[in-house]
């Protein structure tokens, strides 16, 4: 199994607090670990782990309009999993959304439970008319953070990163971006 | 207990709190009572009053918030009670309007309507007060007593599945939102 990077994790939670975000809501997958433990290490931030994706939208709703800059950290199955509140809450009552997804299931997927989930991501978030941008190098992750955060304020509506395998898997031995865990 | 009679009254503890409530006849109810720019309806989005609550409650801790949810609401976000208890906010109170129906799509009858008791399943959450109160009395008092804890309190109110003729109200859903958010604004 090759590792999740450290460096990736940092550059990207760096960018989020360069944001202002205060409130992160998260459900773990092995891509997002780091990042949940700086949130966790992190005494100015407010980790709240979900039992279900779902509730994410609820708490960034409430964490918006009480003046508090969120962001949900997820897989995409997990972005599955949010539909109806997205549409329901978010889309119809005009609630920016910061959505971070890790992309499993795209080239390079190991594990054969990720590759149907891979399969829709994009297709799902086009249907759902949610602007997203792919997060898959260090160099480029603070301003599209930024660009995100700036477009979902603007519209009041959900924008979506995902989180590209090249960007979260340290290259294995064979120097290619090889299976990542579960 | 009626819940209109149940609303009425704790409505004067209503008026300078924060109160989150779920769709159709709750939200008509409250709204016929009077509505408030600290009244959020939370219509449609089944299950994620609660989590607002939560996310509200956590973001102004200065701040009492009461989330008005019901039994079907509630039944499709169980989860969001263990995330409720794991957090447990002491300036949440969460109130389920327990009618054991769907009231607001027809009337047809929840998993609370054969045994499931939803004051009991948030205790095993770990919510650290809860109360089920089955008529007016013990519903004000079970009010009125979770305000004065400071702990988050889930309170099951037991009421007749009756309700407001129609749902829809002269409250415009982003109207409600955006002057919810401007009351919230420090
Ligand atoms: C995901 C989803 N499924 C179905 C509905 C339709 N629906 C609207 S209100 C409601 C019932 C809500 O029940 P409860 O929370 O017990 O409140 P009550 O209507 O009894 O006051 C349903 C099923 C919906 N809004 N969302």
């Amino acid at each position: 199994m090759s590792p999740v990077s450290t460096t990736s994790s940092r550059v990207i939670y760096d960018a989020l607090k360069a944001c202002g975000i205060r409130l992160m809501s998260a459900l773990p997958e092995t891509w997002l670990v780091h990042l949940i433990r700086m949130a966790e290490d992190d005494p100015e931030m407010i980790l709240v782990r979900l039992a279900k994706e779902e509730e994410g939208v609820g708490i960034s709703a409430g964490a918006h309009l009480a003046g508090v800059k969120s962001a949900m950290l997820m897989q995409n199955h997990g972005l599955l999993a949010s539909i109806n509140g997205i549409v329901s809450c978010a889309q119809l009552y005009r609630i920016p959304l910061l959505m971070l997804v890790s992309y499993r299931g795209e080239l390079g997927e190991r594990d054969p439970w990720q590759t149907e989930g891979g399969g829709v991501t994009e297709d799902i978030l086009r249907a759902l008319r949610i602007p997203f941008v792919m997060l898959e190098q260090p160099d480029h992750v603070a301003q599209r953070i930024a660009d995100a955060q700036t477009l979902a304020l603007a519209s009041n509506k959900p924008v979506a990163l995902l989180l590209r395998r090249g960007l979260m898997i340290e290259e294995d031995g064979a120097g290619r971006a090889g299976g990542a865990g579960r | 207990m009626k819940r209109i009679d149940a609303l009425t009254a704790v409505y004067s503890r209503l008026q300078d709190r924060i109160v989150v409530t779920i769709m159709g006849a709750v939200a008509a109810e409250l709204q016929s009572i009077g509505h408030r720019p600290n009244f959020f309806y939370l219509q449609h989005a089944m299950g994620l009053a609660s989590s607002m609550g939560l996310g509200i409650a956590l973001c102004r801790p200065d701040r009492q918030v009461i989330v008005l949810d019901g039994d079907g609401s509630l039944l499709m976000n169980l989860g969001g009670l263990t995330t409720l208890a794991r957090y447990r906010p002491r300036n949440l109170v969460h109130v389920v309007f327990d009618n054991e129906s769907l009231l607001s799509v027809g009337g047809f009858p929840t998993a609370t309507s054969t045994g499931s008791d939803l004051a009991a399943i948030a205790k095993a959450a770990g919510v650290p007060r809860t109360a089920t109160a089955r008529t007016l009395d013990e519903f004000t008092r079970a009010f009125d007593e979770a305000l004065a804890a400071g702990e988050l309190t889930t309170i099951v109110a037991k009421v007749e599945a009756v309700g407001p003729s129609a749902f829809v109200t002269d409250l415009g859903l982003l109207e409600n939102r955006f002057q919810f958010q401007r009351y919230l604004a420090p």
